[in-house]
Protein backbone atom coordinates (compact mmCIF):
# COMPACT_ATOMS: atom_id res chain seq x y z
CA UNK A 1 0.00 0.00 0.00
CA UNK A 2 2.69 2.57 1.19
CA UNK A 3 4.39 1.55 -2.55
CA UNK A 4 1.46 2.84 -4.10
CA UNK A 5 1.02 5.90 -2.61
CA UNK A 6 4.71 6.62 -2.94
CA UNK A 7 4.63 6.01 -6.45
CA UNK A 8 1.57 8.36 -7.19
CA UNK A 9 2.81 11.05 -5.13
CA UNK A 10 6.33 10.79 -7.65
CA UNK A 11 3.97 10.80 -10.41
CA UNK A 12 2.51 13.61 -9.22
CA UNK A 13 6.11 15.42 -8.55
CA UNK A 14 7.21 14.29 -11.86
CA UNK A 15 4.13 15.23 -14.18
CA UNK A 16 4.88 16.73 -17.18
CA UNK A 17 4.43 20.81 -17.83
CA UNK A 18 3.21 20.14 -21.13
CA UNK A 19 -0.60 19.17 -21.52
CA UNK A 20 -0.90 18.73 -25.26
CA UNK A 21 -3.76 16.51 -26.21
CA UNK A 22 -1.61 13.71 -27.70
CA UNK A 23 0.42 13.74 -24.92
CA UNK A 24 -2.32 12.68 -22.65
CA UNK A 25 -2.82 9.50 -24.66
CA UNK A 26 1.22 8.63 -24.46
CA UNK A 27 0.16 6.92 -20.73
CA UNK A 28 -2.66 5.14 -22.50
CA UNK A 29 -0.50 3.71 -25.36
CA UNK A 30 2.58 2.52 -23.36
CA UNK A 31 -0.20 0.73 -20.55
CA UNK A 32 -2.09 -0.01 -23.31
CA UNK A 33 -0.45 -3.39 -24.57
CA UNK A 34 -0.59 -4.69 -20.30
CA UNK A 35 -4.00 -4.01 -20.04
CA UNK A 36 -5.15 -5.70 -23.06
CA UNK A 37 -2.96 -9.11 -22.35
CA UNK A 38 -4.55 -8.51 -18.49
CA UNK A 39 -7.85 -7.99 -19.30
CA UNK A 40 -8.00 -10.98 -21.73
CA UNK A 41 -6.02 -13.33 -20.14
CA UNK A 42 -7.09 -12.65 -16.34
CA UNK A 43 -10.38 -10.74 -16.98
CA UNK A 44 -12.00 -13.57 -19.18
CA UNK A 45 -10.61 -16.52 -17.51
CA UNK A 46 -11.91 -15.76 -14.17
CA UNK A 47 -15.53 -14.45 -15.50
CA UNK A 48 -16.01 -17.69 -17.08
CA UNK A 49 -14.57 -19.73 -14.38
CA UNK A 50 -17.25 -17.53 -11.97
CA UNK A 51 -20.19 -18.56 -14.67
CA UNK A 52 -18.85 -22.33 -15.08
CA UNK A 53 -19.55 -22.36 -11.18
CA UNK A 54 -23.25 -22.11 -11.68
CA UNK A 55 -23.61 -24.98 -14.39
CA UNK A 56 -25.30 -27.73 -13.73
CA UNK A 57 -23.04 -31.16 -13.45
CA UNK A 58 -24.24 -34.60 -14.53
CA UNK A 59 -22.23 -37.85 -14.25
CA UNK A 60 -23.71 -39.21 -17.28
CA UNK A 61 -24.92 -35.57 -19.05
CA UNK A 62 -21.53 -33.88 -18.31
CA UNK A 63 -21.93 -30.15 -17.63
CA UNK A 64 -25.07 -28.37 -19.08
CA UNK A 65 -25.76 -24.80 -18.96
CA UNK A 66 -28.83 -25.17 -16.80
CA UNK A 67 -27.98 -22.43 -13.97
CA UNK A 68 -27.90 -23.75 -10.41
CA UNK A 69 -26.80 -22.79 -7.10
CA UNK A 70 -26.05 -26.42 -5.90
CA UNK A 71 -22.29 -26.38 -5.95
CA UNK A 72 -21.95 -23.26 -3.55
CA UNK A 73 -24.85 -24.80 -1.29
CA UNK A 74 -22.47 -28.22 -1.63
CA UNK A 75 -19.73 -26.19 -0.38
CA UNK A 76 -20.72 -23.95 2.25
CA UNK A 77 -22.94 -26.68 3.99
CA UNK A 78 -21.85 -29.89 3.62
CA UNK A 79 -19.77 -31.14 6.08
CA UNK A 80 -17.03 -32.56 4.01
CA UNK A 81 -16.03 -29.59 2.67
CA UNK A 82 -16.36 -27.99 6.21
CA UNK A 83 -13.68 -30.80 7.17
CA UNK A 84 -11.62 -30.13 3.86
CA UNK A 85 -11.63 -26.45 4.34
CA UNK A 86 -11.20 -26.65 8.44
CA UNK A 87 -7.70 -28.95 8.07
CA UNK A 88 -6.52 -26.14 5.53
CA UNK A 89 -7.14 -23.09 7.83
CA UNK A 90 -5.61 -25.13 10.62
CA UNK A 91 -2.43 -26.33 8.84
CA UNK A 92 -1.70 -22.73 7.77
CA UNK A 93 -2.29 -21.54 11.18
CA UNK A 94 0.04 -24.05 12.47
CA UNK A 95 2.51 -23.39 9.37
CA UNK A 96 2.74 -19.33 10.12
CA UNK A 97 2.83 -20.10 13.52
CA UNK A 98 6.24 -22.61 12.97
CA UNK A 99 7.86 -19.76 10.64
CA UNK A 100 7.21 -16.74 13.14
CA UNK A 101 9.25 -18.92 15.61
CA UNK A 102 11.75 -20.17 13.47
CA UNK A 103 12.47 -17.62 10.56
CA UNK A 104 12.23 -14.24 12.56
CA UNK A 105 14.76 -15.26 15.14
CA UNK A 106 16.89 -16.73 12.12
CA UNK A 107 16.85 -13.17 10.68
CA UNK A 108 18.04 -11.32 13.59
CA UNK A 109 21.02 -13.95 13.93
CA UNK A 110 22.13 -13.88 10.37
CA UNK A 111 21.73 -9.99 10.66
CA UNK A 112 24.45 -10.09 13.25
CA UNK A 113 26.61 -11.93 11.70
CA UNK A 114 30.18 -10.41 10.53
CA UNK A 115 30.44 -10.05 6.54
CA UNK A 116 31.39 -13.24 4.88
CA UNK A 117 28.82 -15.29 7.02
CA UNK A 118 26.30 -12.88 6.82
CA UNK A 119 25.95 -12.83 2.96
CA UNK A 120 26.35 -16.53 2.99
CA UNK A 121 23.53 -17.73 5.13
CA UNK A 122 21.51 -15.46 3.62
CA UNK A 123 22.18 -16.98 0.61
CA UNK A 124 21.25 -20.40 1.83
CA UNK A 125 18.17 -19.25 3.94
CA UNK A 126 16.56 -17.59 0.78
CA UNK A 127 18.22 -19.87 -2.14
CA UNK A 128 15.66 -22.69 -1.59
CA UNK A 129 12.85 -20.43 -2.43
CA UNK A 130 13.95 -20.43 -6.42
CA UNK A 131 14.51 -24.22 -6.56
CA UNK A 132 11.42 -26.03 -7.69
CA UNK A 133 8.88 -26.93 -4.74
CA UNK A 134 8.42 -30.37 -6.00
CA UNK A 135 12.92 -31.02 -5.57
CA UNK A 136 12.13 -30.00 -1.70
CA UNK A 137 8.93 -31.95 -1.32
CA UNK A 138 10.81 -34.63 -2.95
CA UNK A 139 13.70 -34.41 -0.54
CA UNK A 140 10.59 -34.43 2.61
CA UNK A 141 9.34 -37.43 1.22
CA UNK A 142 13.11 -38.91 1.28
CA UNK A 143 12.93 -37.87 4.92
CA UNK A 144 10.07 -38.25 6.65
CA UNK A 145 9.27 -41.56 4.14
CA UNK A 146 8.57 -45.00 5.55
CA UNK A 147 11.99 -46.05 5.85
CA UNK A 148 13.69 -42.68 5.65
CA UNK A 149 16.35 -41.07 7.61
CA UNK A 150 14.01 -39.97 10.06
CA UNK A 151 12.92 -43.14 11.09
CA UNK A 152 15.81 -45.19 10.91
CA UNK A 153 17.26 -42.44 13.26
CA UNK A 154 14.81 -42.80 15.82
CA UNK A 155 15.08 -46.47 15.48
CA UNK A 156 18.66 -45.83 16.01
CA UNK A 157 17.45 -44.18 19.45
CA UNK A 158 15.26 -46.58 20.08
CA UNK A 159 12.48 -44.11 20.22
CA UNK A 160 10.32 -46.28 17.44
CA UNK A 161 9.63 -49.53 16.92
CA UNK A 162 11.26 -51.78 14.39
CA UNK A 163 8.93 -51.35 11.71
CA UNK A 164 10.13 -47.55 11.41
CA UNK A 165 7.30 -44.95 11.20
CA UNK A 166 6.53 -42.80 8.40
CA UNK A 167 5.01 -38.99 8.87
CA UNK A 168 3.66 -39.70 5.09
CA UNK A 169 0.03 -38.58 4.54
CA UNK A 170 0.05 -36.78 8.27
CA UNK A 171 -0.52 -33.37 8.92
CA UNK A 172 2.22 -33.15 10.60
CA UNK A 173 4.55 -34.55 7.48
CA UNK A 174 2.52 -31.74 5.44
CA UNK A 175 3.31 -29.01 7.98
CA UNK A 176 7.42 -29.34 8.12
CA UNK A 177 7.40 -29.78 4.57
CA UNK A 178 5.62 -26.22 4.71
CA UNK A 179 7.25 -24.96 6.93
CA UNK A 180 10.39 -25.42 5.05
CA UNK A 181 9.13 -24.15 1.95
CA UNK A 182 7.16 -20.95 3.33
CA UNK A 183 9.91 -19.88 6.04
CA UNK A 184 12.15 -17.91 3.63
CA UNK A 185 9.67 -15.88 3.22
CA UNK A 186 9.32 -15.13 6.93
CA UNK A 187 13.28 -14.43 6.81
CA UNK A 188 13.24 -11.91 4.18
CA UNK A 189 10.27 -10.25 5.87
CA UNK A 190 11.86 -9.81 9.04
CA UNK A 191 14.91 -8.64 7.54
CA UNK A 192 13.64 -5.85 6.02
CA UNK A 193 12.75 -4.63 8.63
CA UNK A 194 15.58 -5.27 10.40
CA UNK A 195 17.16 -2.92 7.53
CA UNK A 196 15.40 -0.42 9.11
CA UNK A 197 15.72 -0.82 12.73
CA UNK A 198 18.69 1.01 14.60
CA UNK A 199 20.70 -1.79 16.40
CA UNK A 200 21.96 0.73 18.73
CA UNK A 201 18.37 1.29 20.56
CA UNK A 202 19.39 -2.36 21.97
CA UNK A 203 22.88 -1.18 22.69
CA UNK A 204 21.39 1.68 24.49
CA UNK A 205 19.10 -0.68 26.80
CA UNK A 206 21.97 -2.97 27.58
CA UNK A 207 24.26 -0.35 28.58
CA UNK A 208 21.28 1.25 30.61
CA UNK A 209 20.99 -2.54 32.34
CA UNK A 210 18.45 -4.22 30.48
CA UNK A 211 18.71 -8.22 30.25
CA UNK A 212 20.01 -9.27 26.74
CA UNK A 213 16.13 -11.31 26.57
CA UNK A 214 14.31 -7.88 27.87
CA UNK A 215 16.32 -6.42 25.22
CA UNK A 216 15.24 -8.70 22.53
CA UNK A 217 11.41 -8.43 24.25
CA UNK A 218 10.89 -5.14 24.80
CA UNK A 219 13.48 -2.93 22.02
CA UNK A 220 14.30 -5.28 19.03
CA UNK A 221 10.72 -7.12 18.69
CA UNK A 222 8.56 -4.44 18.32
CA UNK A 223 10.60 -2.50 15.61
CA UNK A 224 10.50 -5.93 13.51
CA UNK A 225 6.79 -6.39 13.98
CA UNK A 226 5.54 -4.96 11.02
CA UNK A 227 7.82 -7.64 9.21
CA UNK A 228 6.74 -10.44 11.02
CA UNK A 229 2.86 -9.38 10.94
CA UNK A 230 3.75 -8.90 6.88
CA UNK A 231 5.38 -12.04 6.82
CA UNK A 232 2.84 -13.98 8.09
CA UNK A 233 -0.03 -12.85 5.54
CA UNK A 234 2.10 -14.28 3.36
CA UNK A 235 2.77 -17.54 4.52
CA UNK A 236 -0.84 -17.92 5.68
CA UNK A 237 -2.57 -16.81 2.32
CA UNK A 238 -0.07 -19.37 1.12
CA UNK A 239 -0.56 -22.55 2.57
CA UNK A 240 -4.35 -21.90 2.39
CA UNK A 241 -4.19 -22.39 -1.21
CA UNK A 242 -0.86 -24.66 -1.26
CA UNK A 243 -0.83 -27.35 -4.00
CA UNK A 244 2.07 -29.31 -4.76
CA UNK A 245 3.35 -30.37 -0.97
CA UNK A 246 -0.02 -31.38 0.43
CA UNK A 247 -0.62 -33.12 -2.52
CA UNK A 248 3.11 -35.01 -2.70
CA UNK A 249 2.96 -35.72 1.25
CA UNK A 250 -0.42 -35.41 2.64
CA UNK A 251 -2.01 -37.24 -1.19
CA UNK A 252 -5.71 -38.35 -1.22
CA UNK A 253 -5.89 -39.35 2.52
CA UNK A 254 -5.23 -35.63 3.65
CA UNK A 255 -7.41 -33.54 1.01
CA UNK A 256 -6.73 -29.56 1.71
CA UNK A 257 -8.88 -27.10 -0.49
CA UNK A 258 -6.01 -26.94 -3.08
CA UNK A 259 -5.87 -30.80 -3.56
CA UNK A 260 -9.44 -31.51 -3.52
CA UNK A 261 -9.96 -28.39 -6.90
CA UNK A 262 -7.00 -30.79 -8.76
CA UNK A 263 -9.68 -34.00 -7.56
CA UNK A 264 -12.60 -32.31 -8.95
CA UNK A 265 -11.56 -30.89 -12.33
CA UNK A 266 -8.90 -34.18 -12.87
CA UNK A 267 -10.65 -36.80 -11.56
CA UNK A 268 -13.74 -36.69 -11.13
CA UNK A 269 -14.31 -34.26 -13.96
CA UNK A 270 -17.20 -32.21 -11.96
CA UNK A 271 -15.85 -28.81 -13.14
CA UNK A 272 -18.68 -26.76 -11.93
CA UNK A 273 -18.23 -27.62 -8.76
CA UNK A 274 -14.20 -27.44 -8.41
CA UNK A 275 -15.41 -23.87 -10.03
CA UNK A 276 -17.25 -23.28 -6.61
CA UNK A 277 -14.34 -24.60 -4.44
CA UNK A 278 -11.89 -22.57 -6.28
CA UNK A 279 -14.09 -18.90 -6.36
CA UNK A 280 -14.89 -20.00 -2.55
CA UNK A 281 -11.54 -20.18 -2.07
CA UNK A 282 -10.21 -17.15 -3.77
CA UNK A 283 -12.96 -15.49 -2.15
CA UNK A 284 -11.79 -16.37 1.21
CA UNK A 285 -8.11 -15.45 0.34
CA UNK A 286 -8.60 -11.28 -0.46
CA UNK A 287 -11.29 -11.24 2.67
CA UNK A 288 -8.53 -12.66 4.92
CA UNK A 289 -5.98 -10.65 3.08
CA UNK A 290 -7.95 -7.55 2.93
CA UNK A 291 -9.37 -7.62 6.71
CA UNK A 292 -5.61 -8.36 8.19
CA UNK A 293 -4.11 -5.70 6.32
CA UNK A 294 -7.12 -2.89 7.85
CA UNK A 295 -6.42 -4.40 10.95
CA UNK A 296 -2.66 -4.17 10.75
CA UNK A 297 -2.91 -0.73 9.40
CA UNK A 298 -5.19 0.22 12.38
CA UNK A 299 -3.16 -1.34 14.88
CA UNK A 300 -0.09 0.45 13.75
CA UNK A 301 -1.39 4.16 13.59
CA UNK A 302 -2.82 3.78 17.18
CA UNK A 303 0.49 2.95 18.12
CA UNK A 304 2.01 5.68 16.18
CA UNK A 305 -0.60 7.82 17.38
CA UNK A 306 -0.19 7.33 21.03
CA UNK A 307 3.71 7.49 20.70
CA UNK B 1 32.58 -21.18 12.46
CA UNK B 2 33.72 -17.10 13.18
CA UNK B 3 30.55 -15.71 13.12
CA UNK B 4 30.42 -12.98 15.91
CA UNK B 5 30.07 -14.68 18.87
CA UNK B 6 30.64 -11.39 20.89
CA UNK B 7 26.92 -10.69 19.83
CA UNK B 8 25.56 -13.66 18.77
CA UNK B 9 25.50 -16.05 21.78
CA UNK B 10 25.92 -19.73 22.54
CA UNK B 11 22.23 -20.61 22.42
CA UNK B 12 21.50 -18.33 19.12
CA UNK B 13 24.57 -20.15 17.09
CA UNK B 14 22.64 -23.60 18.45
CA UNK B 15 19.39 -22.43 16.98
CA UNK B 16 21.23 -21.22 13.87
CA UNK B 17 22.88 -24.57 12.87
CA UNK B 18 19.73 -26.66 13.58
CA UNK B 19 18.17 -23.95 11.16
CA UNK B 20 20.84 -24.44 8.82
CA UNK B 21 20.31 -28.43 8.92
CA UNK B 22 16.95 -27.65 8.56
CA UNK B 23 16.63 -26.20 5.41
CA UNK B 24 19.46 -28.35 3.62
CA UNK B 25 18.98 -31.94 4.65
CA UNK B 26 15.96 -32.37 2.20
CA UNK B 27 18.45 -31.10 -0.43
CA UNK B 28 21.26 -33.33 0.84
CA UNK B 29 19.76 -36.38 1.06
CA UNK B 30 17.93 -35.43 -2.93
CA UNK B 31 21.73 -35.15 -3.54
CA UNK B 32 23.39 -38.21 -1.96
CA UNK B 33 20.26 -40.75 -2.99
CA UNK B 34 21.21 -39.84 -6.94
CA UNK B 35 24.21 -41.50 -6.74
CA UNK B 36 22.42 -44.82 -5.12
CA UNK B 37 24.01 -47.73 -7.11
CA UNK B 38 21.09 -49.84 -6.21
CA UNK B 39 17.88 -49.35 -8.55
CA UNK B 40 15.53 -48.87 -6.08
CA UNK B 41 15.36 -45.89 -2.85
CA UNK B 42 18.53 -46.39 -0.43
CA UNK B 43 20.39 -44.82 2.13
CA UNK B 44 22.54 -44.20 3.72
CA UNK B 45 23.86 -45.44 -0.25
CA UNK B 46 26.54 -48.33 -0.48
CA UNK B 47 28.90 -47.14 -2.48
CA UNK B 48 28.78 -44.21 -5.42
CA UNK B 49 27.26 -44.45 -9.24
CA UNK B 50 26.46 -42.14 -12.17
CA UNK B 51 23.83 -44.75 -13.13
CA UNK B 52 21.27 -42.95 -12.54
CA UNK B 53 22.27 -40.05 -14.04
CA UNK B 54 23.33 -41.79 -17.31
CA UNK B 55 19.25 -42.75 -16.92
CA UNK B 56 18.14 -39.47 -17.37
CA UNK B 57 19.83 -39.60 -20.93
CA UNK B 58 17.86 -42.98 -21.70
CA UNK B 59 14.69 -40.87 -20.68
CA UNK B 60 14.04 -38.29 -24.12
CA UNK B 61 10.39 -37.33 -22.19
CA UNK B 62 12.29 -35.56 -19.34
CA UNK B 63 15.07 -34.16 -21.46
CA UNK B 64 11.95 -32.70 -23.63
CA UNK B 65 9.96 -31.49 -20.56
CA UNK B 66 13.73 -30.10 -19.51
CA UNK B 67 13.79 -27.90 -22.63
CA UNK B 68 10.16 -27.01 -22.77
CA UNK B 69 10.79 -25.71 -19.70
CA UNK B 70 13.44 -23.57 -20.56
CA UNK B 71 12.04 -22.17 -23.65
CA UNK B 72 8.85 -21.68 -21.56
CA UNK B 73 10.79 -19.74 -19.45
CA UNK B 74 12.62 -17.63 -21.98
CA UNK B 75 9.83 -16.49 -23.86
CA UNK B 76 7.69 -15.75 -21.05
CA UNK B 77 9.79 -13.96 -19.33
CA UNK B 78 11.01 -12.09 -22.04
CA UNK B 79 7.32 -11.25 -23.27
CA UNK B 80 6.50 -10.01 -19.15
CA UNK B 81 9.68 -8.11 -19.73
CA UNK B 82 8.41 -5.82 -22.77
CA UNK B 83 5.23 -5.65 -21.64
CA UNK B 84 6.42 -4.29 -18.63
CA UNK B 85 9.08 -1.42 -19.85
CA UNK B 86 6.45 0.70 -20.90
CA UNK B 87 3.56 0.20 -18.57
CA UNK B 88 6.37 0.85 -15.64
CA UNK B 89 7.53 4.30 -17.75
CA UNK B 90 3.35 5.01 -17.40
CA UNK B 91 2.51 4.26 -14.08
CA UNK B 92 5.91 5.85 -12.63
CA UNK B 93 6.31 9.23 -14.91
CA UNK B 94 2.33 9.61 -15.46
CA UNK B 95 -0.78 10.59 -13.40
CA UNK B 96 -3.49 9.66 -15.26
CA UNK B 97 -7.55 8.38 -15.04
CA UNK B 98 -7.43 4.51 -14.63
CA UNK B 99 -3.80 4.81 -12.80
CA UNK B 100 -4.61 2.73 -9.55
CA UNK B 101 -6.62 0.54 -11.23
CA UNK B 102 -3.87 -0.77 -13.96
CA UNK B 103 -1.44 -0.84 -10.43
CA UNK B 104 -3.68 -3.25 -9.22
CA UNK B 105 -4.84 -5.18 -12.37
CA UNK B 106 -1.02 -6.21 -12.84
CA UNK B 107 0.11 -6.98 -9.33
CA UNK B 108 -2.98 -8.71 -8.72
CA UNK B 109 -1.92 -12.03 -9.80
CA UNK B 110 0.18 -12.01 -6.60
CA UNK B 111 -3.29 -12.17 -4.70
CA UNK B 112 -5.20 -14.74 -6.79
CA UNK B 113 -4.17 -18.43 -5.63
CA UNK B 114 -2.53 -20.27 -8.85
CA UNK B 115 -4.38 -23.07 -7.87
CA UNK B 116 -7.93 -20.74 -8.85
CA UNK B 117 -5.66 -19.28 -12.03
CA UNK B 118 -5.26 -23.13 -13.25
CA UNK B 119 -8.75 -24.03 -13.35
CA UNK B 120 -9.63 -20.55 -14.52
CA UNK B 121 -6.70 -20.33 -17.66
CA UNK B 122 -7.80 -24.54 -17.79
CA UNK B 123 -11.64 -23.59 -18.70
CA UNK B 124 -10.63 -20.35 -21.22
CA UNK B 125 -7.93 -21.87 -22.86
CA UNK B 126 -10.22 -25.22 -23.68
CA UNK B 127 -13.51 -22.75 -24.37
CA UNK B 128 -11.26 -20.88 -27.15
CA UNK B 129 -9.76 -23.60 -28.75
CA UNK B 130 -6.01 -23.54 -27.95
CA UNK B 131 -5.81 -25.30 -24.51
CA UNK B 132 -2.59 -27.57 -24.15
CA UNK B 133 -0.65 -25.86 -26.84
CA UNK B 134 2.63 -23.78 -26.30
CA UNK B 135 0.89 -20.48 -26.98
CA UNK B 136 -1.44 -21.20 -24.10
CA UNK B 137 0.86 -22.02 -21.17
CA UNK B 138 3.20 -18.60 -22.37
CA UNK B 139 -0.08 -16.71 -21.94
CA UNK B 140 -0.74 -18.51 -18.74
CA UNK B 141 2.91 -18.25 -17.88
CA UNK B 142 3.30 -14.18 -18.70
CA UNK B 143 0.11 -13.44 -16.67
CA UNK B 144 1.48 -14.81 -13.23
CA UNK B 145 5.53 -13.64 -13.40
CA UNK B 146 4.26 -9.86 -14.42
CA UNK B 147 4.36 -8.39 -11.42
CA UNK B 148 7.32 -9.52 -10.58
CA UNK B 149 9.02 -7.89 -13.79
CA UNK B 150 7.00 -4.93 -13.36
CA UNK B 151 7.49 -4.21 -9.66
CA UNK B 152 11.38 -4.42 -10.35
CA UNK B 153 11.58 -2.37 -13.46
CA UNK B 154 9.21 0.07 -11.49
CA UNK B 155 11.27 0.37 -8.94
CA UNK B 156 14.43 1.03 -11.18
CA UNK B 157 12.91 4.02 -12.87
CA UNK B 158 11.63 5.53 -9.87
CA UNK B 159 14.77 5.53 -8.93
CA UNK B 160 16.16 7.49 -12.03
CA UNK B 161 17.12 10.93 -12.67
CA UNK B 162 15.39 12.54 -15.47
CA UNK B 163 17.41 15.17 -15.88
CA UNK B 164 19.73 13.27 -18.54
CA UNK B 165 17.14 11.81 -20.02
CA UNK B 166 15.27 15.82 -20.45
CA UNK B 167 18.19 16.87 -21.42
CA UNK B 168 18.84 14.66 -24.23
CA UNK B 169 15.60 15.52 -25.29
CA UNK B 170 15.85 19.19 -25.32
CA UNK B 171 18.88 19.13 -27.50
CA UNK B 172 16.79 17.56 -30.06
CA UNK B 173 17.09 13.59 -29.65
CA UNK B 174 13.56 12.04 -30.03
CA UNK B 175 11.89 10.42 -26.90
CA UNK B 176 12.57 6.76 -28.54
CA UNK B 177 16.19 7.53 -29.00
CA UNK B 178 16.26 9.26 -25.09
CA UNK B 179 14.63 6.49 -23.85
CA UNK B 180 16.61 3.40 -25.78
CA UNK B 181 20.39 5.78 -25.21
CA UNK B 182 19.77 7.64 -21.46
CA UNK B 183 16.38 5.96 -19.70
CA UNK B 184 17.20 1.94 -20.89
CA UNK B 185 20.72 1.73 -20.01
CA UNK B 186 19.62 3.61 -16.26
CA UNK B 187 17.25 0.89 -15.08
CA UNK B 188 18.94 -2.16 -17.32
CA UNK B 189 19.71 -3.79 -13.89
CA UNK B 190 16.20 -3.55 -12.86
CA UNK B 191 14.94 -5.21 -16.04
CA UNK B 192 17.47 -7.70 -15.60
CA UNK B 193 17.19 -8.74 -12.40
CA UNK B 194 13.17 -8.72 -13.15
CA UNK B 195 14.00 -11.00 -16.18
CA UNK B 196 15.45 -13.16 -13.88
CA UNK B 197 13.33 -13.65 -10.97
CA UNK B 198 10.35 -14.13 -13.60
CA UNK B 199 12.39 -16.59 -15.81
CA UNK B 200 13.27 -19.07 -12.26
CA UNK B 201 9.54 -18.54 -10.90
CA UNK B 202 8.41 -19.76 -14.78
CA UNK B 203 10.84 -22.45 -14.97
CA UNK B 204 9.41 -23.96 -11.25
CA UNK B 205 6.18 -23.16 -12.06
CA UNK B 206 3.66 -26.35 -10.92
CA UNK B 207 0.90 -25.86 -9.69
CA UNK B 208 -1.14 -23.82 -12.45
CA UNK B 209 1.04 -24.91 -14.93
CA UNK B 210 -0.55 -28.59 -14.10
CA UNK B 211 -3.81 -27.50 -15.21
CA UNK B 212 -2.54 -25.77 -18.48
CA UNK B 213 0.00 -28.58 -19.40
CA UNK B 214 -0.81 -31.65 -21.56
CA UNK B 215 1.24 -34.40 -22.61
CA UNK B 216 2.87 -33.13 -25.26
CA UNK B 217 3.58 -29.55 -24.16
CA UNK B 218 4.38 -30.27 -20.55
CA UNK B 219 7.27 -29.03 -18.42
CA UNK B 220 9.96 -30.48 -16.17
CA UNK B 221 7.87 -29.65 -12.35
CA UNK B 222 4.74 -31.22 -14.14
CA UNK B 223 6.58 -34.08 -15.44
CA UNK B 224 8.46 -34.64 -11.91
CA UNK B 225 5.07 -34.11 -10.37
CA UNK B 226 2.92 -36.95 -12.31
CA UNK B 227 5.98 -39.09 -12.37
CA UNK B 228 5.67 -38.94 -8.32
CA UNK B 229 2.39 -39.62 -8.20
CA UNK B 230 3.10 -42.88 -9.88
CA UNK B 231 6.80 -43.97 -7.95
CA UNK B 232 9.19 -42.75 -6.39
CA UNK B 233 12.65 -44.03 -7.43
CA UNK B 234 16.66 -42.77 -7.80
CA UNK B 235 15.37 -40.97 -10.99
CA UNK B 236 13.73 -38.66 -9.93
CA UNK B 237 16.89 -37.60 -6.97
CA UNK B 238 19.07 -37.49 -9.88
CA UNK B 239 16.83 -35.02 -12.29
CA UNK B 240 16.26 -33.25 -8.77
CA UNK B 241 20.18 -33.04 -8.44
CA UNK B 242 20.30 -31.64 -11.97
CA UNK B 243 18.19 -28.97 -11.16
CA UNK B 244 19.86 -28.08 -7.43
CA UNK B 245 23.42 -27.57 -9.58
CA UNK B 246 21.05 -25.50 -12.00
CA UNK B 247 19.48 -23.31 -9.81
CA UNK B 248 22.42 -22.61 -7.66
CA UNK B 249 24.78 -21.59 -10.16
CA UNK B 250 21.71 -19.06 -11.63
CA UNK B 251 21.51 -17.99 -8.08
CA UNK B 252 25.15 -17.16 -8.06
CA UNK B 253 24.85 -15.11 -10.98
CA UNK B 254 21.31 -13.12 -9.77
CA UNK B 255 22.82 -12.29 -6.49
CA UNK B 256 25.99 -10.93 -8.10
CA UNK B 257 23.82 -9.04 -10.76
CA UNK B 258 21.18 -8.01 -8.44
CA UNK B 259 21.12 -8.92 -4.64
CA UNK B 260 19.12 -11.71 -3.46
CA UNK B 261 17.39 -10.12 -0.71
CA UNK B 262 16.65 -7.26 -3.03
CA UNK B 263 15.07 -9.26 -5.44
CA UNK B 264 13.08 -11.77 -3.49
CA UNK B 265 11.81 -9.36 -1.33
CA UNK B 266 9.70 -8.67 -4.59
CA UNK B 267 8.35 -12.10 -4.54
CA UNK B 268 6.12 -12.44 -1.78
Amino acid sequence: MSEMTLESRMAGRSRPSVRSRSLAWIPFWLTGPAAVFFLVLLGMPLLMTLVLSFYTFDYTAGISETLTLSNYTDVLFDGYFHEIFLRTYEISLITTLCCVVLGAPEAYIIYRMRRPWRSICLLITLGPLLISVVVRTLGWVLLIGGNGLLSQFMQALGLAGTRGFSLMYTQTGVVIAMVHVLVPFMVISVWASLRKVDLSTGDAALSLGAKPFTVLRRVIFPQVLPGVLSGSLIIFALTASYFATPSIIGGRRLKVVATSVYDEYLSTMNWPLGASISIVLLVLNVVIVMSYSRWVERRFRRTLGEG
Amino acid sequence: MSVDSRRNGRAALAFHTLFMIFLLAPLVVVILVAFTPEGYLSYPTHGFSLRWFREILARPDFIKAFYQSLNLGLVSATLATVLSIPAALALARFRFTGREFLNGLFLSPLMIPHIVLGVAFLRFFSQIGIGGTFASLVFAHVVIIMPYTLRLVLAAVMGLDRETERAAISLGASPWTGFRRITLPQILPGVAGGWMLAFITSFDELTMTVFVASPGNTTLPVKMYNYIEQTIDPLLASVSTVIIVLTVAFMLVLDRFYGLDRVLSGKG
